[in-house]
């Protein structure tokens, strides 16, 4: 099996996640956030006190946000797990091909599926930024990173589901990558904490704030929202960080995937 | 050439939440499956059938022993793109069209894009599903599904076919058409490895079958040579509205049909029904020997090794006594 098959295997099983998703009508959450975001703009625009563009961005941002983790937690959990359950995994495993392309195809179907559902939002988040302000302002490309860092929450968010949905099941697969999500938006707080207590208690907080992951480093939008920039510095180390932590979440459901038995 | 060697395979569930218990769910398995043979794989719901075929195709992993498929160890990634699979009840992605699946199950297979598409319409009119190509697997039936689990086994045209239970929810014409898939594979020289429930089916498909109970291999066989074994014993079916009262003293178990009779009697006893027969001016239909069915070497099988056993003995002894009376 050469290297151009694996490939072609990871891709066609990725591509059917995507082709799942949006026929399962994944992509209609956009609707919700497009009422949403114009609501917002048509209020902000009417009250006008010099803060729409701060509103906008935050608010915005936010949803593009919640609304993907949310996706990511519902469908990550049942990637693997449905498979199983409805046995549609019989008849792809007994094809030349390996659990391992299995398990990284889908997780690249979905973060497909992320992507394209944040780009469009990102074009309703500018939409509404120029209805409210007018014109783009210089500052308005760092939005643009603060994007690029919840893709990259994304990415950890899937691969932690999928972590969890090859050994628990869908329930408390969503029960754990949902509490990870939480404490890890609190890393920066928990490292915090860590520095001021003694002892025992120093150790615990260290060791959580450091496995979890770190999603309050990945989030600028309250920074981006006031116009500041984001050090080129933190955009190679979150990169780096993100594409570790989802390899290292991945590599765990592998290896949990490759020993199951599919009873 | 060996298709399938199966070594000592064996599987052991365990089971529980706190305090795990082993389930035995297949005894060490030894079979060999010749290439170009149609071999069922006959027993009970819950005997080991299906827990056999995952092991084959890689779903479970064995508790010990192991397997080759067509020469190869079956772990061997690249021994899957010469076998096709149809599971029990399959389930196949209801988001797509029996076309897109069938596209998608080639690509996987390593089918080459060009003439795959030709493949897949080929398939999808062999297994009558052309007209309702495009809709979507959601409003299908059980066995239009059924009929898109077979054309994706044979899609890549394998070599070896693996079918779990395939005349499982058809009606009587489904089920007729299967058995014609199984008979035109045979007759393109692929193997075919099916478990079943339903002895007809493969007293009219196999070659061999081998009997499995409570996860152990009962017996293997020729359907020909268990069907062909005659019983000592032989069947007279003739005209009368009531059994003679002579035949009955031959022995004979008698059964009256409107204006016909049927006797199983002892075959030493032939000579003497005829005579019965003739005397009382009786118009003979037929006599033929009683064969075995593949029904009762399955229930032969299927019956505790207890029960087994005294019947081999009891067998045993009446052959020594014949042995005692004929002075061998």
């Amino acid at each position: 099996m050469n290297s151009g098959g694996m490939n072609s295997r990871i891709g066609c099983i990725a591509f059917n996640t995507f082709r799942e998703a949006v026929r399962d009508r994944v992509l209609y959450n956009l609707i919700a956030f497009a009422l949403l975001l114009s609501g917002a703009a048509i209020l902000v625009g009417q009250i006008s006190i010099d803060i729409e563009r701060l509103v906008v961005v935050n608010l915005g941002l936010t949803a593009v946000s919640l609304f993907g983790v949310v996706i990511a937690i519902f469908i990550g959990i049942g990637l693997v797990s449905k498979e199983i359950d409805k046995r549609t995994l019989y008849t792809v495993l007994s094809r030349p091909v390996r659990r391992w392309e299995f398990v990284v195809g889908k997780f690249f179907g979905l973060t497909g599926t992320l992507v394209v559902n944040t780009f469009l939002m990102a074009i309703g988040v500018f939409l509404a930024l120029l209805y409210v302000a007018h014109k783009f302002e210089k500052t308005d490309g760092w939005v643009l990173v603060a994007l690029y860092f919840i893709v990259l929450q994304f990415l950890i968010v899937c691969a932690l589901a999928l972590f969890f949905s090859s050994f628990s099941t869908p329930l408390m697969s969503a029960v754990f990558t949902f509490a990870l999500f939480v404490i890890g938006s609190l890393a920066e707080d928990l490292r915090g904490l860590a520095r001021i207590t003694h002892g025992i208690g120093a150790w615990i907080a260290t060791a959580v704030a450091y496995v979890v992951p770190n999603f309050s480093a990945l989030n600028v939008i309250s920074q981006v929202a006031h116009g500041d920039a984001v050090p080129g510095r933190l955009i190679l180390y979150n990169s780096l960080y993100a594409l570790l932590y989802s390899a290292m979440a991945i590599s765990g459901a592998v290896l949990i995937f490759q020993r199951r038995n599919l009873k | 050439m060996t298709a399938i060697e199966i070594l000592d395979l064996e599987k052991t569930y365990f089971v529980g939440f706190w305090r795990k218990r082993p389930k035995l769910a297949l005894r060490p398995l030894r079979l060999t499956i010749e290439e170009g043979e149609v071999f069922g794989f006959l027993g009970p719901n819950g005997a080991g059938k299906t827990t056999t075929l995952k092991l084959l195709m890689g779903l479970v992993f064995p508790t010990a022993g192991t397997a080759r498929i067509l020469g190869a160890d079956m772990n061997d990634p690249r021994v899957k793109s010469q076998i096709g699979f149809l599971p029990e009840q399959p389930y196949f992605y209801d988001h797509l069209s029996a076309r897109e699946l069938l596209n998608y199950y080639g690509q996987l297979s390593g089918m080459p894009a060009k003439g795959r598409s030709a493949r897949v319409e080929q398939m999808l009119t062999r297994v009558g599903l052309s007209d309702s190509a495009g809709m979507q697997l959601r409003k299908f039936s059980k066995g239009m599904l059924q009929r898109v689990g077979l054309a994706q086994a044979i899609l890549h045209d394998p070599k070896l076919v693996f079918l779990d239970e395939p005349m499982s929810g058809l009606d009587p014409m489904g089920r007729r058409e299967v058995r014609d898939l199984i008979q035109q594979l045979r007759s393109e020289g692929k193997t075919v490895f099916f478990s079943t429930h339903i002895l007809s089916d493969a007293e009219a498909l196999c070659d061999r079958v081998g009997i499995i109970h409570q996860g152990e291999l009962r017996g293997v066989g020729a359907v020909a040579e268990l069907t062909s074994e005659t019983q000592g014993k032989v069947e007279i079916i003739f005209c009368a509205a009531r059994v003679p009262a002579a035949l009955t003293s031959l022995g004979a178990e008698a059964r009256v049909s409107g204006d016909m009779v049927s006797a199983v009697l002892p075959e030493e006893r032939q000579d003497a029904a005829l005579e019965v027969l003739r005397r009382e001016r009786l118009k003979l239909i037929s006599l033929t020997p009683v064969r075995s069915s593949l029904e009762e070497y399955y229930i032969q099988k299927l019956r505790p090794a207890q029960d087994r056993n005294t019947e081999d003995r009891d067998a045993e002894g009446r052959e020594k006594e014949s042995r005692k009376g004929a002075g061998v």
